[in-house]
């Protein structure tokens, strides 16, 4: 596009001074400025092309008290305690609402992804100056309310079978609900067909694109973390947690040790960072795994349970995955402890590959969204944090990580869900089922489960 | 975008256009008429014209005709050709038409792929281009994997390396795809950030739409050809009709986006493809060949398509409703079920595919272009003559798995064999008592 053309030859002069030591690159001559202010910045110096769109700037959210607070310290050291404190806030926030249980966890992730979904559909609109067509929000939001029921509806037609068979309009919504979401979807389409204007189509077909980019990435991705706890609260805890303390460590480390920078794109990484992250994240992501495995609130798949009426993950026979056993350790490690066992939980050996994911892919995740800000010239996503930007700036990563523990999970540890075989079968042709039932019974009797073939007259 | 500002001015001249009487954007004269006209916007980037594509014997034969009936010669003759393609390669087989299939999904992506290049000049950053089909390769990858396992199963047991290749199949699939990620991260290049993102969104909605819907191709095709070759041709039947009425009695136009449709062909394309589809559904549902599901026979290692058809496919008396009855004077009539479905199948046809014309139309619209390539003289690319066939190919799907079929018999084996022995053996006991209830099994005395 012809603004790109421009944009090699016109860099402005820097002309946004950063007082931190963050993010200085060759780009800001198109003033964009680094993420460690906390007061906002102006990007007027970077609009010198007509067509680059002007994101206003944000404005300085942090609230009254803290400011007061932090009055007497100077800028860098404000921004520092500003982060700080609000990471704290973020940390016990996630341990509130683990206490409070499996559903508020769920309501938690929905409005996560929905506030998420808000921040990127916004700056789209701001890329593309798409407030004047009214309808472009009312079908962006329509689109997220369809994606999600189709999603939704899968869910809870799996994991609550139970409850489904009971009501009546239930099972009506469950047989046919492929059928309905895919008609709730077409709306949504036909509505966006009749609603192309004459002088916008471009600009409409962008927007449809970017929002359904947009709901491929974040709803897709929530839907899978919902899954994933619903294996089991550790599915969900500890993936999170280890991707929070790869950001952490990784910036401690790079702080303290850090010289040689990583990638052009975030010129504030360093391999000091990266590495040392990487070590410590597993370290830590082993003995976080050790902690939680000893209690079954944590690791027992979150069932609909008929008596309490509700969602519960309190009673479960814990699989052998959380059972602590006895591994030999290689000679060359022994030597070294002098110990010739050492016990753990098989879910600790699992930790290790979660935490090597996070701490060398994950990364890209936070690559990609840095690139992505830096394409559409924001500082940050959103201004919903004070100090840390919008919730997808914290985020970021953890989408990446969301996927790789589905489908870790769906690889090596668990198989299909019983009851939802079940639920097929029991939708099968009689012929089909007795087929089915012969060719069980012939394989439960080579393994040994029943007895051999001696009082059938089948 | 400024752009956007001029394009107000020529919009105008596209819609004067010298060309057909109904003022068709599509069809233009088949010499490749330029977009100069609309070169008034500096910020527009200028898609290359492609060039008049018709094969020189058509263009001899034709020689003596003036340009309108010329056209309409080639149109009709491609038609025509395209027509009797479809019914040779019906004659091949189910694997004959997967692999059309799969190439006419190729080209389609990269119809779209090369739009998405001109558009934003991308030719110069060469990784593109790789990392767009890698992509494409690691979705087809996936897709077909799943296919193969649902539908394979016993095949794929056989077979250690596919064995193995099946049970951590999503995992190797999404380490592929990472790995192109990877990739596209590391390939930004400073000053084209904005660029490739457009590419990377472009690339994914692309993939997004075409190869979901091709493998719903398939899967419909597995549940037998009649599902696959009844909704094309019901909706190539519609594009006909709707032409034809509006060709003979068209005058009230239908929608601002596409001038050259109108009310009188979209009602009259309706009742003859409705026609049309209980007349083909009734000719088509008497042989076997199309009506058996596709499977893979162990023992001759070959696709087989050799069944007792379903009571889909036998014919059932149906009382008709007095209405017709005094009308016809029949009291009942012998139909196949399937007929009662090909209405549905045909209504959506008429009503709701045109839509994704609509779009197709409002994208060629939106970025310019007169058609999406020149592949098919008279007629445009691939894609122009498949994009009604998107939308229908989803709902064929999602009508088959809500109304049609239960789940599929192999697959819940496959996830039955993969369970516990513990939960297999529980799943034993509930079948159990279930098929005795239902009086399928004599009441035995094994112990569980």
């Amino acid at each position: 596009m012809t603004e790109l053309r421009k944009r090699g030859g016109g860099g402005d002069p820097d002309s946004t001074e950063n007082i931190s030591d963050k993010e200085t690159d060759g780009e800001d001559k198109l003033g964009l400025g680094a993420e460690g202010e906390g007061e906002g910045e102006v990007e007027g110096e970077g609009d010198s092309k007509a067509d680059t769109p002007d994101v206003p700037p944000s404005v300085d959210n942090t609230p009254e008290c803290l400011n007061k607070a932090l009055e007497g310290l100077s800028s860098r050291w404000k921004n520092w305690w500003v982060r700080g404190i609000l990471s704290l806030t973020m940390i016990s926030g996630f341990f509130l609402i683990i206490y409070l249980g499996p559903i508020m966890l769920i309501l938690v992730v929905m409005s996560v992804q929905i506030k998420c979904f808000h921040e990127i559909i916004t700056i789209g609109y701001r890329v593309y100056h798409s407030y004047e067509l009214p309808w472009f929000r009312t079908l962006s939001w329509y689109f997220l309310v369809c994606v999600n029921y189709f999603f939704y509806g899968e869910t809870v037609a799996d994991y609550f079978g139970a409850l489904v068979q009971r009501e009546e309009p239930l099972q009506f919504l469950v047989r046919y609900h492929r059928f309905i979401s895919f008609a709730l979807y077409l709306a949504g389409f036909c509505m966006f067909v009749l609603s192309l204007v004459k002088k916008h189509y471009r600009l409409q077909f962008y927007m449809f694109a970017w929002t359904h980019v947009t709901l491929l990435i974040v709803v897709t991705q929530s839907h899978l973390v919902i899954q994933n706890l619903f294996e089991g609260m550790i599915w969900f805890i500890v993936p999170i947690s280890i991707v929070i303390c790869n950001d952490i460590m990784a910036y401690l480390f790079g702080f303290f040790f850090g010289r040689t920078p990583l990638i052009k794109l975030s010129p504030k990484k360093t391999w000091e960072g990266f590495i040392g992250g990487f070590f410590s994240t597993v370290f830590f992501g082993f003995i976080f795994a050790y902690l939680l495995s000893q209690y079954q609130y944590f690791v027992c798949p979150v069932e609909y349970s008929n008596e309490r009426g509700r969602f519960t993950s309190l009673e479960c026979e814990p699989s052998e995955l959380f059972v602590m056993q006895e591994y030999t350790l290689p000679a060359m490690v022994q030597n070294i402890l002098r110990w010739r066992t050492v016990n753990l939980y098989p879910f600790q050996i699992h930790s290790i590959f979660l935490s090597s994911f996070a701490s060398l892919i994950g990364p890209f995740g936070g690559f990609f969204a840095s690139g992505f800000k830096r394409a559409f010239k924001i500082k940050d996503f959103a201004d919903t944090i004070p100090g840390h930007g919008g919730i997808m700036d914290r985020f970021d990563c953890q989408y990446l990580m969301a996927t790789f523990t589905h489908v870790y999970i769906a690889s090596f540890i668990r198989g299909p869900n019983p009851s939802k075989v079940l639920q097929q079968l029991l939708v099968l042709q009689p012929e089909q089922q007795l087929s089915i039932f012969n060719t069980l019974r012939n394989h439960l009797r080579e393994k040994g489960m029943l007895p051999p073939a001696v009082l059938e007259a089948q | 975008m400024t752009e956007l500002r001029h394009r107000g001015a020529t919009e105008n001249e596209l819609q004067h256009q010298p060309s057909e009487d109904k003022g068709s954007d599509t069809e233009g004269r088949p010499d490749g008429a330029s977009d100069s006209e609309t070169k008034a916007d500096t910020g527009v980037p200028d898609v290359p014209v492609p060039p008049d594509d018709t094969p020189e014997v058509l263009n001899k034969a034709l020689s003596g005709l003036s340009s309108r009936w010329r056209n309409w010669w080639v149109r009709g003759i491609l038609t025509l050709a395209m027509i009797s393609f479809f019914f040779f390669i019906i004659y091949l087989g189910p694997i004959m038409l997967m692999m059309i299939v799969m190439c006419v999904q190729i080209k389609c992506f990269q119809e779209i792929i090369t739009i998405g290049y001109s558009v934003y000049h991308s030719y110069h950053l060469p990784w593109f281009r790789t990392l767009s089909w890698y992509f494409l390769l690691c979705v087809n990858y996936f897709f077909y994997g799943e296919t193969v396992t649902d539908y394979f199963f016993t095949l794929v047991q056989r077979e250690m390396p596919l064995r193995i290749l099946s049970k951590y199949h999503r995992f190797i699939s999404f380490a592929l795809y990472l790995t192109g990620f990877c990739m596209f991260v590391l390939s930004l290049v400073k000053k084209h950030y904005r660029l490739q993102f457009y590419m990377f969104g472009w690339t994914h909605v692309t993939l997004l739409i075409v190869v979901t819907q091709s493998h719903l191709i398939i899967h419909n095709l597995f549940e037998g050809m009649i599902w696959f070759i009844v909704p094309i041709s019901c909706v190539i039947c519609n594009d006909i009709m709707a032409y034809m009425f509006g060709f003979f009695f068209g005058r009230t136009p239908l929608i601002k986006l596409s001038p050259k449709k109108t009310w009188e062909g979209f009602i009259g394309g309706f009742f003859a493809t409705v026609v049309f589809g209980i007349l083909l559904a009734y000719v088509m549902a008497g042989y076997s060949y199309f009506v058996c599901p596709v499977e893979f026979n162990n023992d001759s290692n070959r696709f087989t398509v050799d069944c007792e058809p379903s009571e889909l496919f036998q014919l059932q008396d149906y009382t008709l409703p007095a209405v017709l009855e005094s009308i016809t004077g029949w009291s009942t009539v012998r139909l196949y079920p399937f007929q009662i479905h090909t209405i549905a199948l045909s209504t959506f046809a008429s009503v709701i595919g045109p839509f994704g014309g609509f779009f197709a139309s409002g994208f060629k619209r939106a970025f310019k272009i007169k058609d999406f390539a020149n592949t098919i003289p008279g007629h445009g690319g691939i894609m122009d003559r498949f994009d009604c066939q998107y939308l229908m190919a989803t709902f064929v799907n999602v009508y088959i798995a809500s109304f049609i079929r239960g789940p599929n018999p192999s697959k819940v084996i496959q996830q039955l064999l993969a369970l516990r022995l513990d939960q297999q053996l529980h799943i034993f006991n509930s079948m159990k008592t279930h098929l005795t209830e239902k009086g399928l099994l004599p009441a035995t005395e094994e112990v569980a």
